[in-house]
């Protein structure tokens, strides 16, 4: 398909409203360009044509099944789309909230905050939240810095956190941009292994990032004896919570005893994601750590009225400007509530049903290293297939031909040729019957014909790319 | 594909030593699970490292690895072809692709020869 740039033709422009309306009628001679902008020419349907075209060849969850593991691509209903689209949210200036007297102005939007912390709350067991993180490895850096200062007003000498070697990447960073040195428990048999942890445990240690379930979908056994341990030496329990949409309504993980926790309402509670945002990665804390929390919080009064409460001098400060990305925050608070407690209950039991069903009919084509009960998601791997020199890789790119986005691939970095699939909770069984005997038909072809998949894609507009090429000569800058 | 006259680290390093210098780089087998290189990154000259800490990375299209020091000592060379050709890792990993040069303070210790890790990889297979 042609650029734009390439379909332009001098002269050509589109339709304006009345005659006359050129540049020189409305902006000052001495301020217009002499030269020329170069942009493109067209007609206002050549525009229109380009970029339907362009719009049609994006590919998104309304479109078809997007089984991208460790990422809960699920679909998220329309009417939050609604409900964050109202202008009484929309119009509202967020420093009103700040001015003298305008608090009555928008004491709806401050209700949404404070109550979508309330039920936050009540859906993790923690004692408090914060909405301010504008994404989850902002609410992962806001979370090892409530920690810090933590153990800052206690006076402990911290200086190493503990992550798994299942986890997100994300963990690891968020606790080294923060200052903490950082240390790698190995995991047995695909959960941590108490014996492992204690081997790395001391008493520099601030505390320990945990995935649950992980990711390998497998849910983690060990949590009483992993908190006894770290209490021991005061350290902090974080979850991150990349996969809470396995446990909601089913395990709070405050009452498991997590200090800290973040979640990403733009996985788990209805906001689309994949574009590169707006996400949201509210943060929850135990009450021990609730005077750590960032400012501004929301608070009630009495007689019912919201406001901002700036007194909380143990706080780590702002982390955000205003009060995190709240139209996000306003599609989780619709999603809750309309959801209700038997709703939340029910969206994650499909979720893992889901799950499971896949692994078992996959079973039997593919290596599936963990093969037991999982939660939401599972870590299939393409070892079997590699003999015919097919990998990961090119299953992915074969399932481009039928028609889906690819699941993640090579990751975990614990399953060598990983392929982690997450059907999430919203795709129904003709849907996951569909993409299995797809995946199935791979398989076979692996076997009988294995240059057809290393061929693959071969039905989509670009083809097989060259990527270590694209990772080794970076050209990201075309010539205006 | 494992040279007889090498070293070998248990976390897929080789190293030939001539004397006090040691020249280091990933093994084959190391290679082949990261695939394509994109991007070596490498200590600089003078730097000093205790075997077994991290003393570089390097990234695939798949991955991001460490490489650790397999022995203790000085940094007093570094490939820095490596830079604007990657690729020589993956073509030949035990020639062109070299990674660093050490000058070795005391014996290297802990190294495994060529059946010592051949069972490794033998290993880390299943």
């Amino acid at each position: 398909m042609k650029t734009i740039f390439e379909k332009s033709v001098p002269g050509r422009e589109g339709c304006w409203p009345c005659e006359g309306m050129a540049e020189e009628a409305y902006i000052p001679a001495e301020l217009l360009r002499d030269g020329d902008i170069g942009l493109p020419s067209a007609s206002e349907l050549d525009v229109v044509r380009h970029f339907t075209k362009l719009s049609q060849r994006n590919y998104g969850v309304d479109g078809n099944f997007y089984p991208l593991g460790s990422c809960t691509m699920k679909y998220n209903p329309k009417f939050t789309e609604i409900v964050a689209g109202m202008p009484g949210f929309t119009r509202l200036h967020p420093v009103l909230p700040q001015l003298q007297g305008a608090g009555g102005l928008c004491q709806g939007a401050l209700e949404v905050m404070y109550e979508t912390e309330n039920l936050l709350s009540e859906i993790t067991g923690m004692h408090a939240f914060t909405l301010h993180p504008m994404a989850g490895a902002h609410g992962e850096l806001t979370g090892v810095m409530l920690m810090a200062a933590y153990h800052k007003d206690r006076g402990n000498k911290k200086t190493k956190i503990i992550v798994p070697d299942s986890a997100h990447g994300t963990n690891p960073a968020s606790a080294a941009i923060a200052g903490y040195t950082v240390v790698s428990v190995e995991s047995v048999d695909g959960i941590v292994d108490p014996a492992a942890l204690a081997e790395v445990l001391d008493d520099e240690v601030a505390g320990m990032m945990m995935t649950c379930p992980n990711t390998l979908g497998l849910f983690e056994k060990n949590l009483p004896e992993i908190v006894a341990m770290l209490r021991k030496v005061d350290a902090l329990l974080y979850y991150d919570g990349a996969n809470l949409n396995a446990v909601m309504g089913k395990m709070r993980v405050g009452d498991v005893g997590f200090d800290i926790v973040h979640l990403n309402l733009h996985k788990t509670f209805a906001t689309p994601h994949g574009g590169g945002g707006p996400g949201s990665g509210p943060v929850g804390v135990c009450e021990k750590l609730k005077p750590f929390l960032p400012i501004s919080r929301v608070a009630k009064l009495e007689d019912g009225q919201f406001f901002l409460d700036y007194d909380y001098p143990k706080s780590i400060g702002y982390v955000a400007p205003f009060y995190g990305n709240f139209g996000v925050v306003l599609k989780a608070y619709a999603y809750i509530l309309r959801l209700g407690r038997a709703g939340i209950i029910r969206a994650s039991e499909n979720a893992v049903l889901s799950a499971n069903y896949m692994r078992k009919r996959l079973e039997d084509h593919f290596e599936i290293p963990f093969n037991r009960i999982c939660m939401h998601e599972f870590v299939a791997s393409a070892s079997r297939q590699t003999k015919n020199d097919v990998h990961a890789l090119d299953i992915a790119k074969a399932l481009l031909d039928k028609g889906y986005h690819a699941p993640t691939v090579y990751f975990p970095l614990i399953v060598p040729e990983a392929i982690m699939i997450e059907p999430t909770e919203t795709e129904n069984k003709e849907t996951l019957d569909r993409f299995i005997d797809d995946l199935i038909e791979i398989a076979e072809l692996a076997v009988t014909d294995p240059a057809a998949i290393q061929a693959a894609p071969v039905t989509l507009p670009v083809t097989r790319l060259d990527e270590t090429r694209a990772a080794r000569a970076m050209e990201l800058t075309d010539d205006l | 594909m494992i040279p007889d006259d090498l070293l070998y680290a248990k976390s897929h390093e080789w190293c030939m030593v001539e004397g006090d210098v040691a020249t280091v780089g990933i093994t084959q087998f190391a290679q082949e699970q990261l695939g394509d290189l994109t991007f070596v990154e490498l200590p600089e000259v003078g730097d000093t490292f205790q075997a077994g800490s991290e003393m570089g990375s390097v990234e695939s299209v798949k991955a991001a690895s460490e490489i650790y020091a397999p022995v203790t000592g000085e940094i007093i060379e570094i490939n820095e072809a490596l830079e604007d050709a990657p690729e020589k890792v993956n073509e030949e990993p035990y020639g062109d692709g070299w990674l660093v040069k050490f000058r070795i303070k005391g014996e290297p210790e802990g190294l495994l020869d060529a059946e010592g890790y051949t069972a490794v990889i033998e290993a880390e297979a299943h």
